[in-house]
């Protein structure tokens, strides 16, 4: 799913200095999993933005609201009446459910709340890790289910560099090296001969974002 | 002849090459170029000119190579795919042909965190070997990569590549060399070595694999200048290991860098003696003035003039 970590407060305050009333949007999928942004953080948040004018002499009127998601148009929709009654709206959604939102209410400024940070995995309570990128023509198959596009740091596509080392990455030691993860993998299925193979360079202009963003258009489901 | 650089004729006629290493200046000026190309002529075959190593910014390789080239000496231009994509790399190699660059070393490149601009946004649009077999297209196939698109002109270019037989897992290291041989590598320099067995031991495998008929082997060696130094790079190089015997040896030396020189000229003695090495790589960093003893004592000297 997709993660993402909550702004310091002292940006948003800054985002919301000219503003009196606004409306704070949380979202009922990705960020509620992942406790950036849902209904409980929304109601904390919501909680630390007015202490914090409070404490300024310049009071501000919080709505808070979670629809199940932001990023679907009949969900946004749904925050129609809220969003007139105020003059700004913070989202504690991922940069898709903020754009959505953009997208539905043209006249009323609105500002994220989070950084979206990556595609990932739970590891553990409170431990998340990156795992796609989206690239947009899955390798996986040739790389024993582990992603080197999302998982080494230089992307590579033909086996590790030389600073693989017991097993870890020489950029960050916490971090597992993708390639020995897809070597150890491949060796237990015995499928090593999959490593032997050169993987042709990607056709990132082709499949990736690298020419703007993607677009999947489905006539069968087009009404 | 695939590029008819001095290296290539060396490594063809069954000679030992020895080629050494040279950092540009993190700045334009060229005496820095000048006073290391000075401590290699005619030491070495060729020299390797870095491509912005650890990520620091220094003058670009293409230039640096041009000055040596100038300066009576042949370059081996490295490429990393960190900072360049393949637009910016064959468009590179154009210019560098052009320029009389005849040996070109094809590397991924060290991670940017690693450098001086770390806020950088990091390319790897291919990777080595990747690129390896962009330059061979280029060169065998006259076109650019993954086109029909006719090139104007020849890229004679000596393919090289670098490998670490130290770096992890061991078992798949033969295999990229390999993977290299067969992207159309002609010479490969590994990551300096001090741990002989496993040298040995992955020569064996490479061996094992034919990998040495189909290119040719330069043994990377790095004399130590103290016992700091070498507590330093066991410690803190990722794949790089020092066996804790020739740390003691160098730390426990009355002068200790006299002592460095002395166990590089040994491990260059003993490279030689093995099968399939072709070559020796020496990474003298910031240590250029003691390359000529270096290759004068391993009987090295003087270097093979041919036409």
């Amino acid at each position: 799913m997709i993660k993402a970590e909550q702004k310091p407060i002292d940006e948003i305050l800054k985002y919301l200095e000219p503003y009196n009333k606004i409306l704070l949007a949380g979202c009922g999928a990705c960020v509620t999993v992942c406790h950036a942004g849902g209904e409980k953080e929304v109601s904390l948040f919501a909680s630390t933005l007015r202490m914090a004018r409070q404490k300024i002499g310049k009071s501000l009127e919080v709505i808070e609201t979670t629809p199940t998601r932001q990023c679907e148009p009949e969900f946004a929709l749904e925050l129609s009446e809220r969003v007139a009654n105020v003059e700004a709206v913070v989202s504690l959604s991922c940069g898709v459910g903020v754009q959505t939102v953009v997208r539905h209410f043209p006249k009323t400024p609105v500002f994220p709340g989070v950084n979206t940070t990556f595609l990932g995995e739970t590891m553990d309570h409170g431990v998340w890790e990156e795992r796609c990128q989206a690239c947009g023509n899955c390798v996986l198959e040739k790389t024993g289910g582990i992603c080197p596009i999302a998982r080494c740091a230089k992307q590579l596509f033909n086996g590790p560099c030389g600073g693989s080392s017991k097993g870890k990455c020489e950029i960050k030691r916490e971090t597992d090296c993708a390639w020995q993860l897809i070597y150890d993998r491949l060796k237990a299925l015995g499928q090593l001969h999959k490593m032997e193979e050169i993987i042709p360079a990607k056709r990132w202009g082709v499949e990736s974002r690298d020419s703007g963003p993607r677009r999947i258009v489905r006539e069968d489901l087009k009404v | 002849m695939k590029a008819g650089s001095n290296l290539e004729k060396i490594l063809s006629k069954g000679l030992f090459a020895v080629t050494g290493e040279l950092g540009p200046p993190k700045g334009n000026d060229i005496s820095v170029i000048k006073r290391k190309a000075d401590l290699l002529r005619g030491v070495v075959d060729a020299v390797n000119v870095t491509d912005n190593q650890t990520a620091i910014v220094r003058m670009s390789s293409i230039a640096a190579s041009h000055f040596l080239i100038q300066m009576g000496l042949e370059p081996v231009m490295q490429m990393t795919t960190r900072d360049r994509n393949r637009i910016a790399i064959q468009s590179d190699i154009f210019g560098a042909t052009a320029l009389g660059i005849k040996n070109m070393l094809c590397l991924t490149g060290d991670h940017h965190t690693f450098g001086n601009q770390v806020d950088a946004k990091n390319v790897h649009d291919l990777d080595s070997l990747q690129l390896i077999d962009c330059v061979r297209t280029m060169r065998d196939q006259k076109t650019l990569m993954g086109g029909e698109e006719k090139i104007e002109g020849e890229i004679k270019l000596f393919i090289g590549a670098a490998e670490n037989p130290f770096g992890d897992p061991f078992e798949f290291r033969a295999i990229r060399l390999a993977k290299k041989a067969a992207a159309g590598v002609d010479f490969v320099q590994t990551q300096c070595i001090y741990d002989m067995n496993r040298f040995k031991e992955w020569m064996k495998m490479v061996r094992d694999r034919g990998v040495h008929e189909k290119c040719h082997i330069l043994a990377g060696v790095t004399p130590l200048k103290s016992g700091g130094m070498a507590r330093y790079m066991a410690k803190n190089v990722s794949g790089i290991t020092i066996p804790d015997e020739i740390i003691d040896r160098i730390v426990k030396a009355k002068k200790p860098a006299e002592e460095g020189i002395r166990l590089c000229v040994e491990q260059i003695q003993e490279l030689k003696e093995i099968d399939g090495v072709h070559g020796v790589h020496i990474m003298a960093i910031e240590w250029e003035q003691m390359v000529s003893r270096i290759t004068e004592m391993a009987g090295l000297s003087p270097r093979p003039a041919l036409e």
